[in-house]
């Protein structure tokens, strides 16, 4: 008996999505109480290897084609159907019970707070430019985000997370499932060496010749004030 | 100086009303200049982006659009970088105090990169949004296993029916142990199945004793046990004893589903003769 599909079958019939921890306790459990003398094998089975057979049967539902995969979403594994297959499914048991789509504002600070959480409504507005006050009460009513603490700035203000309904919203399996996690969570945007250099005497930058073709070529017969200062040299 | 961009701005000025409307702010809008400009935020002319921004902005106004007050600081922001950038270096004033100032132009550059950073990632959300309603989770029904019900009561067989059919016929051996008369069979088979139908369906649960309370003759026991015995047969009702030697009990078998195993007893209860 193969751990794999032992977890196939769980899953299969299991009411809620299962993490790892819970689905260990699925098999000690089978192990002490039940009467089969294959579910002994699996009494003490380490998380790491419950992980990579998940993972392997994950990567198997997805290379047969299947018209559902599983999927980890929050830390627990469920079959779900391909997105293709909606038509279909919304036929079936009607359209899903899902609150509006966020707006764009909404959105944006969703993806900061995401990325760089925890941080405060200073920071945020800091980032977008303008202020989150309105979104923020909507995130926190959608139970998206929370309050995960204060930070140890002057007037200790409120600091923010999100939850785990935000990664089941957005079917994210971790925090580090976002796309490009690494590059937006804490690292500063580099400022680049060879631009923004202005010459002595000069006030402008002057443009480099390679998008000089690109920007100056597109519109020939527009003085931009810095091309003016250039010209006489 | 502003005028020529004035002029290639004004036949746009029906596309602000809608634009301005979606601008979530300041950089938004610098965000949108940036790349009318179709170039690399890091290599964009400030100077001119300035003016562009300031141009919306009194466009704004002459919309009686409200002008939120980020949009002001933004504008005195470009306003700032481009009235510097009009000295020459040499001249350009440092502010008090702050010797190793940052060039104000690498801290919007900064903040717009940033911005625009996750202005992308929200879209990435927005997609997953999107993607997620499409996607039905399996949600089976719970399963109903045998040890979530109470543990299946001990099984009667047709022998211990048997023996209690007569005990009770024993009962009116003795009472009746003079009496010779002569009655006529007032019950057939089919109607004491109407009867104990209705019996067990009104009370669910009956003890096997009460069936035979009123009964008046051993030809009435016999003929209602052979009602019960059909109606066990047919799966229409179950015979059970709580504890082992306690009284047996007979309910409606609801595993078997009832009426449909109901209505077909009937026709071959009818059938039946005439006990005797």
């Amino acid at each position: 008996m193969e751990l794999k599909y032992i977890l196939e079958a769980v899953l299969f019939s299991a009411q809620k999505p299962l993490s790892p921890a819970e689905l260990r306790d699925v098999l000690s459990d089978a192990a002490e109480h039940g009467e089969d003398e294959a579910a002994r094998a699996f009494r003490k089975v380490r998380l790491d290897d419950l992980n990579a057979a998940l993972e392997q049967l994950a990567r198997e539902h997805e290379q047969a084609r299947r018209s559902y995969r599983l999927v980890c979403v929050a830390g627990s594994w469920q079959f779900v159907s391909q997105p293709e297959y909606a038509a279909w499914l919304k036929a079936l048991v009607g359209e899903k019970m899902r609150p509006s789509r966020l707006s764009q504002p909404a959105l944006e600070t969703l993806a900061i707070i995401a990325y760089r959480q925890p941080l405060t409504r200073a920071e945020m507005e800091q980032i977008r430019g303008v202020s989150v006050d309105g979104v923020m009460q909507t995130l926190q009513e959608r139970g998206l985000i929370e309050q995960v603490g204060r930070a140890e700035v002057v007037g200790r203000p409120m600091t923010y997370g999100t939850t785990s309904l935000f990664l089941e919203y957005f079917g994210l399996r971790s925090l580090e499932d976002l796309p490009a996690a690494d590059e937006l969570r804490r690292i500063p945007v580099q400022k680049p060496e060879s631009l923004l250099t202005v010459e002595p005497g000069l006030a402008t930058t002057p443009p480099l010749p390679l998008h000089e073709a690109e920007t100056g070529g597109g519109r020939p017969g527009e003085a931009t004030p810095g091309q003016a200062v250039h010209s006489p040299q | 100086m502003r005028r020529p961009v004035r002029q290639s701005l004004r036949p746009l000025m029906a596309e602000y009303k809608v634009q301005f409307e979606v601008f979530e702010g300041p950089l938004d809008l610098l965000l949108y200049l940036v790349k009318k400009e179709e170039v690399d935020i890091y290599e964009v002319n400030l100077t001119k982006i300035a003016t562009e921004f300031v141009e919306y902005l009194e466009m704004m106004r002459e919309l009686d659009l409200e002008v939120a007050g980020e949009f002001i600081v933004m504008a005195s922001t470009l306003m700032y970088i481009k009235s510097r950038e009009l000295l020459p270096v040499d001249q350009q004033v440092q502010a008090e105090g702050e010797e190793e100032e940052e060039d104000p132009r690498w801290e919007l550059i900064r903040q717009l990169v940033e911005y625009k950073k996750f202005k992308d990632a929200a879209g990435q959300l927005q997609t997953r949004e999107a993607e997620q309603e499409k996607i039905f989770p399996r949600l089976p029904g719970k399963l109903e296993f045998e040890s979530d019900q109470p543990p299946p009561r001990p099984e009667v067989s047709l022998f211990d029916l048997i023996g209690a059919v007569s005990q009770v016929l024993k009962r009116f051996q003795q009472r009746n142990e003079n009496l010779r008369d002569i009655y006529a069979d007032k019950w057939t088979v089919s109607e004491k199945i109407e009867l104990l139908r209705r019996t067990i369906s009104d009370r669910r649960s009956v003890k096997f004793s009460e069936l035979f309370e009123h009964t008046t003759s051993r030809s009435e026991v016999v003929v209602t046990f052979l009602a019960l015995l059909e109606l066990i047969r047919l799966k229409f009702l179950k015979v059970s004893q709580p504890e082992p030697f306690s009284e047996i009990e007979i309910s409606e078998n609801q595993a078997a589903g009832g009426s449909p195993v109901a209505e077909s007893a009937a026709p071959s209860a009818i059938s039946n003769p005439q006990a005797t």
